[in-house]
C-alpha cells in the first residue's frame, strides 16, 4: 500500500511545478526591468505575514472561494460556466435592491437576502442551459455574451429602477441600504482587521458542494459524465437533465459570490462594488483542480498574494507582476496537472500489475 | 457539437436536412433587407440608420471582429477551438500601441501581430503537444493576456504620458484612402466632385440609401481595412485551394485519416493557430491605430468573442464571416452613432421578425413561426410605445443579436468535425 | 470467372509460413496464402479466425514473428502502411477513413495532391480521379461532398483513394458489411471491371453466398490456421460453412429445461433506421423467465442497434419492447434499469467502466439510484465497497482491493467485475452482449456456471455473441439476425454446425433449399 501512496504523492507535483514557475518567470520579469526579485518576495512575505494581513487575505479568499466553487460544479462535467461573472454581478443587484426593499428579523433577512442571489443567479444561468439543450449552442460563446448583457442589464436597471433617491448632490449611483438586521458584523478581528462573517457560510457551501459531488447520487451522476459520457449514458444518467441541473446550481451558488461583501461591507450594490471575481473564480477552480480542498488553497494563496503585492508599490516595484504570476500559475498548473495525470496512470497500472500478479502467485502456492 | 461535455443530442432525432444557402437567396435576402432599411429610414425620417457614416463607422467597426472571426476559421479548421482570441487581441492592442508610439505606425502593425501570435504559441503549446483541454487554455491566455498587459503598461508607459490602464497618445497614423469621383477624393491634387454625397443628399428612396453605402466604404478608408477585405477571398483561396490548406483542413476534419495518409497533424494545427494569433493581435493594432489613437485598458470589449460568434455564424467560412462581422460592426455603428437609429432599427427588426414568422408559418413550422410572430408583435410594440432606447440596451446589442443569432441557427451549422477534439497521435477514437 | 490454372505464373502475393502471436493468443499460425494476378481471391472465417491480423500483416500496420511475405515474387519487408503502398497494396477498410465534410476529390488527393508552388492543381486531380474511376468502372463525381454519399459510394471512394496512390492489389476488408443488396451488386461489378484492369483483389468476408458470386479463388482460416484453399466451383456453401465452423461442435449438456411460461421481455416488429438503412427491421422475439435466447450473427448485422433500441439508448422507429408486462418502448434508460434491465456491454471500457475511477464507483455503474448503492438521495460508499469486495471474491477478479482504479484491472479483471455487477443486481431480465470476450478460459467456464445459475433461478437472458460454442452451450433458443433481421430460430440441441453457420452467413435462408 506504501506504493500506492508514493503514486499519491506525484499529484504533489502540480502545485510544486507550477509555484516553481511562477516564481521563476516573476523573477525573470522582475530582473527584466532591473527590479530585485528578492527584495520583492521578501517586502511581500513581511507585509503578507502581518498581523492585520491575515484578516484581509481570508476576506478576499471568500468570495474567490465561492466563484471558484461555483465554476468547478460545471467543470467536474466539460459544463464551462463561464458566466459566473454576469451571474454574481446581477444577482448581487438584485439581492440588494430585494433586501434594502423590506425588512425581516436578522436570520430571515439574511437568508432572504441570499435566497434572491441564488434564485438570480439561477435563473440567468439556466439561459444558457436552455439554449445548449434545446438549439445546440455552446454554453462557453453563450454564457460570454450573457455576461455583458448581465452588465448592460444591471446597469439600466441599478439606473433607473433600483436606485435610491439621490441626497442633495450625490453622485453615487446605488441601491438603498439595506437594514441592520440584513447585515452581518464581523466574527472577529484579527490584527486590528474585521474578519468578515460570511466565511461560516462559505465554509458550509464548500462542504455542501463536497458533499453534493462526492457523496450524492446526483453527483455521481455529475462526475461520471464528466469521465465517460458514453458509459454514463447508459447506465441510466439523461444528459439533458443534467446539463440544466448542473447549470441550474453552478449559477445558483454564483449568486452567492457577492454576499460576503455585501453582507459584511457594502450593504448595498454600489457602481464600486468589486467585479471580475467570476473570472478570477476560474482560475481559482482551475488551479484548485475543481475540488472544495484545493479550491480553498488557491483562493487563499491568491487573496494572500494580492494582499502582499499591495506593498510592491511602497517599494518602487509594479503590483502588478503579481498577475502575470497569477496567470503563469494557472497556466502551468494545467499543464503539470495534464502530465502529472498521464505519469499517475502508468505508475498505478503498473503497480496494480504487480500487485496482480503477486496475488496470483500466492494463489497458486496454495493448494486448491 | 463537440467542445466536449455530453452528446446532448445523442437520443433525439437528427436536425432535418438544411437547406444550403446559396448564392442566389443570399443575394435576394440582402436585396429585402437594402430595401426594408431604406423604407424604414423615411417611415421614421431618421437618415442615420443609412448614411454614409453610418456605413463608414460600420465598416471601420468590423474590421477587428473580422480578423477575429477570420482567426478563429483557421485554428478551429484545424481542430483546435480558440477561446484566446480576446486575449491576444489584447497582446495586440497593446503591442501595437507600444509599437505605434515607438517607432510608428507599421510597426505598431507588426509588433501587434506579434504580440498575438505569442500568445497564440503558447495556447498551440499546451493544447497540440501536452493536450490540455482546449477551453481551459484559451481561458488561462485570456487571463494571462490581461495581466500582461496591464504589466507592461505599468512598465511602459507611466511616468511617459501614460498609465497603468492606458498607453501615451499614438500620434503615428496609417495611410487612408478616399475614392476620387464617387466621394470626392483627391485626383492628382484636385478635389474631384463627392457624386456618391450629392445623391446621398437628395434623400430619395433606395438610391439615396445605397448611394450612402457605397459612399461610406470609400471614404477615408484606411489600409488595414483593405488588407482585411483582401484577407476574405484570399483566405478561401488559400484554405480551400492550396495543398497546405487542404492538409489544414484535413486535420480538423478527419485527423486520423489525414496522419494515416502521412499529413503532419500537429503541424498542421501549430501553423492554424499561430495565424489565429497573428489576425487577432492585428486586430488589436487595428483598434489602437486606426481606431482610438490609444490603448485603453479593456478596449478589445469582448470582440474576441464577438468574433467567434461571427465564425460560427459564418458557417466557419470566410464570406459568411464576413457578412456576420458586418452585421454586427453595424449594430455598434447605430450604437454610437445615432441613438434615434437604433429606435428605428427596433421597427425594422419588428417587420422583420413578423416577416419570418409569415415564412415558418407557410413552411409550417408552428413553433418556429408563434415564436417569431410574438417577438415581433413584441418589438413593434415596443418601438410604438418609446421613444428612444435605454443607452444600457444598446450596449447590449450586439451580445443580444449574437445569442439570438446562435440560438437561431446554430443547428444549420456545420463546423469542422472533429473541432475541439483533442488529437493524440496514435490514439485511435473509433 | 477465371481461374487460377496456369500454374507456372508468379503470385502477386505470397504468403509463406506467417505466424503473429500476442500475449495469451496466437492469432496467425503458420499462414499460407498465394494470390494471382489479376484474380479475385477471397478470405473466409469467422470473427476471431485470424483474418485481420493477416490483413493488418499484408499491409504493414503489424510485422509477422516468422514467415515471408512476396509481392510479384520479391521478398518484402513492410515497416509501416507506407511500405505497403508503394509497393502497390492498397487497403480499404472496413470502418472508412473519410472526411465527411471534405470533397470526395479532396479526400482522395490528400497527402498526394498534384499542385503548382503550393496551390492545388484541381484540373489536373479532376482529370486523374475521373480518369481512374472511368477506367475502373467506379462512377464518383469528384466535387460531390462526401457526406452526401450512400456508403456504397464512400466505398467507392476508398478504393479510388487507393488506385490513385498505384495500388495494383486491393485488400478489401468486410466490403459489403455496411451494403445494401443493391449496392453489393454495383460493387461487384466494379471489382470485375477491376479485375479486368489487371487489379489483383483480395476480399475479406464472412458471407459465404457472396464470395461464391465474386471470388475466383478461396482461402478458409479457421483458429489461426489455413484450412483449405479451393475453387467456387468446386464446393457448395454448405461444405465452405463446416470448413469455416469447424464439425466439432460442443454439445450442450443435457439438463433441465428452466424455462417457464411466464414471458418477461418481448419485442414485436421492431424496427430501427440509420439514415437510409434499417439496421434492425421486423425483429419480434420472446424471453420467458429461465431461458436464455442467443442471437447469434457475425458482427455488424444489427446487434447493436438491436440492444440500443431495448436498452432505451435509442428510440425505435418501429415496434414496441415490453418488460414483465408493461410496455416501456418509451421509457428512459434509468427507468428501465431501475425495473430490473440489465446489461453487460459489448465495448467494456467505452461503454460499460468509469476508468480512472476505483472499481467500487464502477459497481455501482448502472445501478446508482438502487441499494446498496445508495440510501435515498445519498451513495453508501460502504455499501459499494462491501458489494465489490463481494465481487472480487465471487468472480475471481485479481485485484488488490475495492479502491484499485479500473484502468489498473486487465481486460479480463474487468470484464469479470462487470459481468458480476449486473448479475448480482438481480435483473429480470439481462442483455449479455459479447460477455466472455478476452477472458481466459477458466473464467470464461466460471462465468457460464454463473448465468447457468442465475437462469436455474428465474433470470432471462438475451445473449449476444460470436462465439458459437457459447451460444449453443447456453442458449434454450436461437436466433440467427443477419442483415438486422431474425433469419432463423433454431433448436440448439440439434442445431449442426454447417447449418447454424449457413444461416450465420446468409448461404442459407430460412424456408430456402
Amino acid at each position: 500500500m506504501s506504493r500506492r501512496w508514493g503514486i499519491r504523492l506525484l499529484w504533489l507535483l502540480v502545485p510544486v511545478s507550477a509555484a516553481v514557475l511562477a516564481v521563476g518567470i516573476s523573477s525573470i520579469v522582475l530582473l527584466s526591468i532591473d527590479a530585485s526579485p528578492v527584495d520583492a518576495f521578501r517586502s511581500m512575505v513581511r507585509y503578507g505575514t502581518q498581523g492585520n494581513s491575515f484578516a484581509s487575505m481570508i476576506n478576499r479568499a471568500v468570495p474567490l472561494f465561492v466563484a471558484g466553487l461555483a465554476v468547478a460544479i460545471g467543470f467536474k462535467m466539460n459544463l464551462f460556466n463561464i458566466g459566473v461573472e454576469g451571474q454574481y454581478r446581477i444577482a448581487t443587484l438584485l439581492a440588494a435592491a430585494a433586501g434594502a426593499a423590506i425588512t425581516l428579523p436578522a436570520p430571515l433577512h439574511i437568508a432572504f437576502i441570499m435566497l434572491v442571489g441564488m434564485a438570480v443567479g439561477a435563473a440567468w444561468a439556466s439561459i444558457a442551459a436552455v439554449l445548449k439543450v434545446k438549439r445546440g449552442v455552446h454554453e462557453v460563446v453563450s454564457t460570454i455574451m450573457l455576461n455583458s448583457i448581465a452588465t448592460g442589464l444591471g446597469a439600466y436597471l441599478l439606473a433607473n429602477y433600483l436606485r435610491k433617491p439621490a441626497v442633495g448632490s450625490e453622485l453615487l449611483i446605488a441601491t438603498p441600504p439595506i437594514a441592520p438586521s440584513g447585515r452581518l458584523g464581523p466574527i472577529t478581528q484579527i490584527g486590528g482587521e474585521d474578519l468578515r462573517s460570511f466565511l461560516l457560510i462559505a465554509i458550509a457551501l464548500g462542504v455542501g458542494v463536497f458533499v453534493l459531488i462526492w457523496r450524492t447520487r446526483f453527483g455521481y451522476d455529475l462526475r461520471a459524465s464528466g469521465i465517460n459520457p458514453d458509459a454514463a449514458r447508459v447506465s441510466g444518467v439523461d444528459p439533458n437533465a443534467m446539463v440544466i441541473r448542473t447549470m441550474l446550481i453552478s449559477g445558483a451558488i454564483a449568486g452567492l459570490i457577492g454576499m460576503s461583501d455585501l453582507f459584511g461591507f457594502f450593504h448595498a450594490y454600489t457602481l464600486d462594488f468589486p467585479t471580475g471575481l467570476g473570472f478570477d473564480g476560474i482560475a481559482v477552480a482551475l488551479v484548485g483542480l475543481n475540488h472544495p480542498v484545493g479550491i480553498a488553497l488557491a483562493a487563499l494563496v491568491f487573496g494572500w498574494v494580492d494582499r502582499a503585492a499591495q506593498i510592491l508599490d511602497l517599494e518602487g516595484i509594479p503590483k502588478e507582476v503579481i498577475v502575470i504570476t497569477k496567470g503563469v500559475i494557472i497556466l502551468s498548473v494545467v499543464i503539470a496537472y495534464e502530465i502529472v495525470r498521464r505519469l499517475v496512470q502508468s505508475a498505478e497500472v503498473k503497480a496494480a500489475a504487480e500487485a496482480t500478479r503477486r496475488l496470483e502467485e500466492e494463489k497458486e502456492a496454495v493448494p486448491a | 457539437m463537440s467542445w466536449g461535455g455530453l452528446d446532448t443530442a445523442g437520443i433525439t432525432a437528427p436536425p432535418a436536412q438544411a437547406r444550403r444557402l446559396d448564392t442566389r437567396r443570399i443575394l435576394l435576402l440582402l436585396g429585402c433587407v437594402v430595401v426594408l432599411l431604406s423604407v424604414v429610414r423615411i417611415v421614421t425620417d431618421t437618415a442615420g440608420l443609412t448614411s454614409s457614416g453610418t456605413y463608414g463607422a460600420a465598416l471601420r467597426l468590423a474590421v477587428p471582429i473580422l480578423l477575429a472571426a477570420l482567426g478563429g476559421i483557421y485554428a478551429e479548421r484545424t481542430g483546435v477551438a480558440n477561446i484566446g482570441l480576446e486575449g491576444m487581441m489584447i497582446l495586440g492592442t497593446w503591442f501595437g500601441a507600444w509599437g505605434g508610439w515607438q517607432f510608428g505606425a507599421w510597426w505598431g502593425v507588426v509588433l501587434g501581430i506579434t504580440g498575438g501570435a505569442t500568445g497564440a504559441l503558447i495556447h498551440a503549446i499546451a493544447t497540440v503537444s501536452f493536450g490540455v483541454n482546449q477551453i481551459v487554455s484559451g481561458v488561462a491566455i485570456n487571463i494571462l493576456a490581461a495581466g500582461v498587459a496591464r504589466f507592461l503598461s505599468v512598465v511602459a508607459f507611466t511616468g511617459q504620458g501614460g498609465g497603468a490602464t492606458q498607453s501615451p497618445q499614438v500620434t503615428s497614423e496609417l495611410p487612408r484612402f478616399t475614392m476620387p469621383f464617387l466621394a470626392g477624393g483627391d485626383l492628382f491634387g484636385w478635389r474631384s466632385p463627392d457624386v456618391l454625397g450629392w445623391l446621398e443628399r437628395r434623400r430619395w428612396f433606395l438610391v439615396s440609401d445605397v448611394s450612402a453605402m457605397f459612399r461610406g466604404f470609400t471614404l477615408e478608408l484606411s489600409i488595414l481595412t483593405v488588407m482585411t477585405l483582401t484577407l476574405v477571398p484570399l483566405t478561401y483561396l488559400f484554405l480551400w485551394r492550396t495543398r497546405l490548406g487542404l492538409r489544414m483542413r484535413s486535420a480538423g476534419e478527419n485527423p486520423w485519416a489525414a496522419e494515416s495518409l502521412g499529413v503532419r497533424v500537429y503541424t498542421m494545427k501549430y501553423v492554424g493557430v499561430l495565424i489565429s494569433g497573428g489576425l487577432a493581435g492585428m486586430a488589436g493594432a487595428f483598434l489602437v491605430l486606426e481606431a482610438a489613437g490609444i490603448y485603453r485598458e479593456g478596449q478589445t470589449g469582448g470582440r474576441g468573442f464577438i468574433g467567434l460568434a461571427a465564425m460560427i455564424f459564418g458557417n466557419w467560412r470566410p464570406t459568411g464571416a464576413a457578412a456576420a462581422a458586418g452585421l454586427f460592426g453595424y449594430a455598434d455603428a447605430l450604437n454610437l452613432r445615432s441613438p434615434e437609429a437604433v429606435h428605428a432599427l427596433v421597427l425594422f427588426v419588428a417587420i422583420s421578425l413578423l416577416a419570418l414568422g409569415g415564412y415558418y408559418a407557410y413552411r409550417r413550422r408552428v413553433v418556429g413561426a408563434s415564436i417569431a410572430l410574438a417577438l415581433g408583435a413584441l418589438a413593434a410594440v415596443w418601438f410604438g410605445v418609446t421613444e428612444t432606447v435605454p443607452r444600457e440596451f444598446i450596449f447590449i446589442t450586439p451580445y443580444v443579436a449574437t445569442l439570438l443569432v446562435l440560438a437561431v441557427a446554430s443547428q444549420r451549422l456545420r463546423m469542422p468535425t472533429y473541432d475541439g477534439v483533442t488529437f493524440r497521435k496514435g490514439e485511435q477514437i473509433s | 470467372m477465371g481461374r487460377s490454372g496456369l500454374a507456372e505464373r508468379v503470385p502477386a502475393v505470397e504468403l509463406k509460413g506467417i505466424t503473429k502471436t500476442f500475449p495469451g493468443v496466437v492469432a496467425n499460425d503458420d499462414i499460407n496464402l498465394a494470390v494471382y494476378p489479376g484474380q479475385i481471391h477471397a478470405i473466409v472465417g469467422e470473427n476471431g479466425a485470424g483474418k485481420s491480423t493477416l490483413m493488418k500483416i499484408l499491409y504493414g500496420m503489424l510485422r509477422p514473428d516468422h514467415g515471408t511475405i512476396r509481392v510479384d515474387g520479391q521478398p518484402v519487408h513492410f515497416r509501416s502502411p507506407k511500405d505497403a503502398i508503394a509497393a502497390g497494396i492498397g487497403m480499404v477498410h472496413q470502418h472508412f477513413m473519410l472526411a465527411t465534410n471534405l470533397t470526395v476529390l479532396e479526400n482522395v488527393i490528400l497527402g498526394a495532391e498534384p499542385a503548382h508552388a503550393g496551390a492545388l492543381d484541381m484540373g489536373a486531380a479532376r482529370a486523374r480521379v475521373r480518369e481512374l474511376s472511368e477506367s475502373h468502372g467506379v462512377p464518383l463525381d469528384p466535387d460531390r461532398l462526401t457526406e452526401d454519399l450512400s456508403v456504397g459510394e464512400r466505398q467507392r471512394v476508398e478504393i479510388v483513394k487507393v488506385l490513385y496512390r498505384g495500388a495494383r492489389i486491393l485488400i478489401l476488408d468486410e466490403p459489403t458489411a455496411v451494403l445494401v443488396p443493391q449496392e453489393v451488386v454495383e460493387l461487384f461489378g466494379q471489382l470485375r471491371e477491376l479485375r479486368a484492369q489487371g487489379v489483383t483483389i483480395i476480399f475479406i468476408s464472412h458471407k459465404l453466398d457472396e464470395v461464391l458470386e465474386i471470388a475466383d479463388s478461396i482461402t478458409v482460416i479457421r483458429g489461426g490456421h489455413t484450412v483449405a484453399t479451393v475453387d467456387p466451383e468446386d464446393v457448395t456453401a454448405r461444405q465452405l460453412a463446416e470448413l469455416m465452423v469447424g464439425s466439432e461442435l460442443p454439445t450442450p449438456e443435457t439438463r433441465e429445461s428452466t424455462v417457464t411460461d411466464e414471458v418477461l421481455l418481448s419485442v414485436q416488429g421492431l424496427g430501427v433506421r440509420v439514415g437510409e438503412r434499417w439496421a434492425v427491421r421486423d425483429a419480434t422475439f420472446q424471453i420467458h423467465r429461465g431461458e436464455i435466447v442467443g442471437i447469434a450473427g457475425v458482427e455488424g448485422n444489427g446487434q447493436r442497434e438491436l440492444i440500443e433500441a431495448i436498452m432505451g439508448l435509442r428510440l425505435p422507429d418501429a415496434g414496441t419492447v415490453t418488460l414483465a408486462g408493461t410496455d416501456i418502448t418509451t421509457w428512459s434508460t434509468r427507468q428501465r434499469r431501475e425495473n430490473g434491465l440489465g446489461y453487460i456491454p459489448e465495448d467494456r471500457q467505452g461503454r460499460g467502466l468509469l476508468l480512472p475511477s476505483p472499481l467500487w464507483e464502477n459497481t455501482m455503474l448502472g445501478h446508482q439510484t438502487l441499494y446498496p448503492f445508495a440510501r435515498g438521495p445519498w451513495i453508501y460508499k460502504k455499501g459499494a465497497r462491501a458489494q465489490t469486495d463481494h465481487l472480487i471474491g465471487e468472480y475471481g477478479v485479481m485485484t488488490p482491493g475495492p479502491d484499485t482504479s479500473a484502468l489498473a484491472l486487465s481486460g479480463g479483471n474487468q470484464q469479470k467485475l462487470i459481468v458480476g455487477r449486473e448479475m448480482t443486481a438481480w435483473p429480470k431480465v439481462l442483455i449479455a452482449a459479447q460477455p466472455t470476450r478476452g477472458i481466459d478460459v477458466g473464467a470464461q467456464a466460471a462465468v457460464w456456471e454463473l448465468i447457468r445459475e442465475a437462469r436455474a433461478a428465474g433470470l432471462a437472458l438475451m445473449l449476444i455473441s460470436a462465439d458459437l460454442e457459447e451460444l449453443i452451450g447456453l442458449s434454450d433458443t436461437l436466433y440467427v439476425i443477419l442483415r438486422g433481421r431474425l433469419v432463423a430460430e433454431l433448436d440448439p440441441a440439434t442445431v449442426t454446425p454447417e447449418e447454424l453457420g449457413s444461416y450465420m452467413t446468409g448461404a442459407r435462408e430460412a424456408g430456402a433449399a
